[in-house]
Formats: structure tokens, C-alpha cells, sequence
């Protein structure tokens, strides 16, 4: 009861918002390419979906991120695992790593798309390098994060390193890389999006620039519907492989790092 | 299962002129264990009481080879101790479950660790699972359980490769009484039924007590045998006979030896 009750105030406060938006925007007269009302922003969604080029877009941008994503993911999940283990990686690599997180990963778009040119291939490296320092931050964090103890009863069992790691280490640092996975998902978005403002021929970044290039706020305002939609539900896609993985911690993963 | 193999002595632990001494970083370095002499026998349940500070987790973590002695000898089963065996036991103060696994899989991480046949050793972890009440728990994670039943799945675990030798660090120190007095009922019937032999370490003097064999006392820095007392209760012991004579007058003999000591200081 209490939960439909939130889901129908949520509803009500959605709804008033944007009738008073409507009305509003008529009322005060205000023209429409500073701010559409929402009945033509949707139209504008819905003629740019069924017929438009805002779906071929939508899939470029959607391609770049999720591509983006695992391969910054996989590459910092990696990288992380070998700085916790090697004593000796870590010594050559992790005040670089350190170093280069500092900089502003979205600062060096531009310089990606004049190396990877302005396909797809720069956007993916924008989206990778972003996703890249969370996990490789959290991996390093949650593999350091095991508790005495259970190395303790790993050695007292006789356990191989390897075992310890498998069995004991990287289980641990489960949390730890989907609270790294969640937030590097919404960066990968990000890291897509600009790669697209700097320079591209497709995707909903482009389709925003151009849709400013010839006024179309309407066409500026579907794109972010469809960003928002996007980032919300890969973010819950994590969110839930997340808690069915750490299924034993009920609380929700902390952001320990970003 | 498991043939006693005992020394040249006949005893499964033997700790001669045994020392630790911890360097600190700075300033004088730090006596944890001064010439401990004692053996225990095969199948005896030997208890270890000492205040905090006196040494007997340092000792129990030289005997689970996890730490490394400073002087004298330590033999297990004959054998000196250089590293972590596979023939011992080992529960911690709190019960170290994985948390990602089941009461049946964690009472099955040595097995798994050690190369074992997980499938032959799984009716044995069963069995033990059952001994100590928790066969309804078998897929059950250690966040749905209370501590007492957890420290049970850990008991569970240092049983299940079947070793010659129980080592418990003040295992149930962090249960409430009730649970406590519980747990050590459950251990005596474990014991007296696996007849493995136990080196049990804790500060409660009537938990030594109830459960040894023999009580080793232990003093402070340094950490020293002060006294070793033979309990010859008859067993299998209930809890009226805590409130039974010979039992105080054990309790108090001991706690005047620790007085004594703290006295000294």
C-alpha cells in the first residue's frame, strides 16, 4: 500500500510538473526554441523515433557505451588484479595510474579523436577510459579489503595463492567492483557523448549539435529523454546483476571511489 | 579414521623451552611466551586460561604454524612445526565463514583447499553438520544464521578432512552465556565422540575447567606456565557440575594462582 501510495505521489508530482510546464510556457508566451512545451518535445520524440534518424543515433551512441564500457571495464578489472597481486606492477605502474586518474579523462576528447579519428573507434576509447579508473580504483581497493582472518584460515588450510585469491580475495572484492561498475556506466555514457560533441558523423551527441546548429530545441530536448532513458536503465541492469551476485550483502553497495 | 601417530614420547603436542619475543619498532622488545614446557596426550582435551596479554593466542598460532617461534621446540604428532599442516583443526575467535557460501560449502572449503574428493567427504560433512544441529541449515548462508550457529558451521569445518588435532582460540568468547554454556556441551559431546585431541585457549577460568582434561594456567608478560591442573571430573560432565564442590574449589585454586601472578606485576 505504502509502495503504491510513493508510486502515485511520484506520478502526481510528474504530472503537475509538466502540465504547469505546458500551460506555463503559453501562458508567459516563450517561444518555443528556448524552451518547448512538453507536448511538442514528445512529439518531436515520437516523429523522430517512427520515422526520423533519432533511432539510428540512439543505436551508434547505445553501441559506443555498452562497447566502451566493457572493454574500459575489462581493462581496469585487469589491470587492477595484476597491481594487487605483483608487487612489482605495482611499483612500476600505480603512481601513473594514480597520476593520470587526476586528469580530467573528458579533457583529452579531443586529442582521442584526432588519434582514432571521428568513427566510432574514438568514442569507444573516450567511453573505455572513463569506465577504466572506477573499476581499476575499486578492484585494487576490494582485492586489499580482505579480512585477516580468512587469510589467516587460508594459510592454517594450506591454500595455494592462487586458491586464496579465487576462493577468498576476489569474492570479497565483489562489492567493491560493482559499486566500480555502476558508477563507470554512467561515465561510459558520458565519455560517449562528449566524444560525439568533439566530433563525429552520427550518434545522439551529433544529432544534439546539429539539432542546435538549425534550432531544433524540441529535437535537443528527445535526445535527452532517450540519454536518460539509456542511463537509467543500464544503470539498473548493473544495479540488479549486482545485488544477484553479492547477494549476501543486503545493503546497497557503496561508491567508494570514482 | 585417523591412526594415532604419536612421538618418541607418546604425545600428539609437545612444546619444549618454547619462546616468543616480539621486536617492536621501537624500544625494548616484547617477551610474549617464556619457556613453555608441556605435551598433550593423544585424545586428551587439554584447556589453556590466562588473562589477556598472556600469550595464549601467540601460542596457539605457533602450534597452527602461522607464526614462527623465537626459541625452543614444538613437535606435532612427532614432527616439528614449520608452517601451516593439514592434520590440524583450527576455530578462530570469531567463526571466519565466506560469506558467499552455504554451511555445507564452507564446512567443505578444507577439502576443496587441500585436493580432497569433495563428493566423498560431503556424506562426512553431513554427518558433522548434523552432530552439532544445524542439519536443517546445510543451504543456508552464514547471514541467516546466529552466532552461536555460526561458530557451530566453523567447529564443523576444522572437523571435516577428519585431523589428528583440535587447536580453538577462545573460540565461543564472543557468544552470551546461555549460548556459551551451550556450545560447550556440544563441544564435549563432539569431542568425546571424534576423540580428536583439543588444545582449547580461553580466559574464562570455569569454561577450562568444564572442559579439560587438564587446565594449563598461564601468567602475563612474559608468558609462562604457572600452574597445570588435573580435573578429574567424571564425564560426560552436565552443567550441575559447575555448582558441584570440587568444581569451585578448582576454579578458585586457579584464580588464586592468577592473583597471585597479577599481583606480581
Amino acid at each position: 500500500m505504502r509502495r503504491a501510495r510513493r508510486i502515485f505521489l511520484t506520478l502526481a508530482v510528474l504530472a503537475a510538473a509538466l502540465l504547469s510546464w505546458e500551460f506555463g510556457v503559453g501562458f508567459f508566451k516563450i517561444p518555443a526554441f528556448l524552451l518547448p512545451p512538453p507536448s511538442r518535445i514528445l512529439f518531436r520524440l515520437y516523429d523522430g523515433l517512427a520515422g526520423g534518424s533519432l533511432l539510428e543515433h540512439t543505436s551508434v551512441t547505445l553501441q559506443e557505451i555498452l562497447v566502451g564500457y566493457v572493454l574500459g571495464c575489462s581493462i581496469g578489472i585487469g589491470l587492477g588484479v595484476l597491481i594487487s597481486q605483483f608487487r612489482l606492477v605495482e611499483d612500476l605502474l600505480y603512481p601513473y595510474v594514480i597520476a593520470l586518474n587526476s586528469v580530467p579523462k573528458v579533457a583529452t576528447a579531443p586529442l582521442v579523436v584526432i588519434w582514432f579519428g571521428y568513427g566510432f573507434e574514438s568514442k569507444i576509447v573516450i567511453a573505455s577510459l572513463v569506465a577504466f579508473f572506477p573499476l581499476l580504483v575499486n578492484v585494487i581497493l576490494g582485492l586489499r579489503s580482505v579480512e585477516r582472518d580468512q587469510l589467516a584460515l587460508m594459510r592454517s588450510l594450506t591454500a595455494s595463492r592462487w586458491q586464496t585469491f579465487r576462493m577468498v580475495q576476489l569474492p570479497n572484492a565483489l562489492p567493491a567492483i560493482f559499486a566500480g561498475l555502476e558508477v563507470a556506466i554512467v561515465l561510459s555514457v558520458v565519455g560517449a557523448i562528449v566524444g560525439e560533441f568533439v566530433g563525429a558523423k552520427a550518434g545522439l551527441g551529433y544529432f544534439i549539435l546539429f539539432s542546435n546548429a538549425i534550432v531544433d530545441t524540441p529535437g535537443m530536448f528527445a535526445a535527452f529523454i532517450i540519454l536518460a532513458v539509456i542511463g537509467s536503465i543500464l544503470n539498473q541492469i548493473v544495479k540488479a546483476v549486482g545485488r544477484r551476485v553479492v547477494f549476501w550483502r543486503k545493503q546497497d553497495l557503496v561508491v567508494s571511489a570514482s | 579414521m585417523t591412526a594415532p601417530e604419536t612421538g618418541a614420547s607418546g604425545s600428539l603436542i609437545q612444546a619444549r623451552a618454547l619462546g616468543r619475543v616480539y621486536q617492536a619498532q621501537r624500544g625494548e622488545p616484547v617477551v610474549a611466551l617464556h619457556d613453555l614446557n608441556f605435551e598433550v596426550a593423544d585424545g586428551e582435551f587439554v584447556s589453556v586460561v590466562g588473562p589477556s596479554g598472556c600469550g595464549k593466542s601467540t601460542l596457539l598460532n605457533i602450534l597452527a604454524g602461522l607464526l614462527g617461534k623465537t626459541s625452543g621446540e614444538v613437535f606435532l604428532r612427532g614432527t616439528p612445526v614449520d608452517g601451516p599442516r593439514r592434520d590440524i583443526g583450527l576455530v578462530f575467535q570469531g567463526p571466519v565463514l565466506l560469506p558467499w557460501r552455504t554451511v555445507l560449502q564452507n564446512a567443505l572449503l578444507p577439502i576443496e583447499v587441500q585436493g580432497l574428493d569433495v563428493d566423498k567427504y560431503r556424506l562426512r560433512a553431513r554427518e558433522l553438520i548434523k552432530m552439532v544441529g544445524l542439519a536443517q541449515f546445510e543451504d543456508k548462508y552464514p547471514f541467516e544464521l546466529s552466532g552461536g550457529m555460526q561458530q557451530r558451521n566453523s567447529i564443523v569445518r576444522a572437523l571435516v578432512h577428519d585431523p589428528a588435532i583440535l587447536l580453538m582460540d577462545e573460540p565461543f568468547g564472543a557468544l552470551d552465556a546461555m549460548t556459551r554454556e551451550q556450545m560447550n556441551l556440544l563441544l564435549q559431546k563432539i569431542w568425546m565422540e571424534a576423540r580428536k585431541t583439543v588444545l582449547f585457549i580461553t580466559h574464562s577460568i570455569a569454561e577450562a575447567v568444564f572442559l579439560g582434561d587438564r587446565v594449563i594456567v598461564m601468567s602475563p608478560r612474559p608468558g609462562r606456565i604457572v600452574q597445570t591442573v588435573t580435573v578429574d571430573l567424571p564425564r560426560p560432565r552436565d552443567l550441575d557440575v559447575m555448582t558441584g564442590p570440587e568444581f569451585g574449589d578448582l576454579v578458585r585454586s586457579i584464580r588464586r594462582h592468577l592473583d597471585a601472578q597479577q599481583g606480581l606485576d
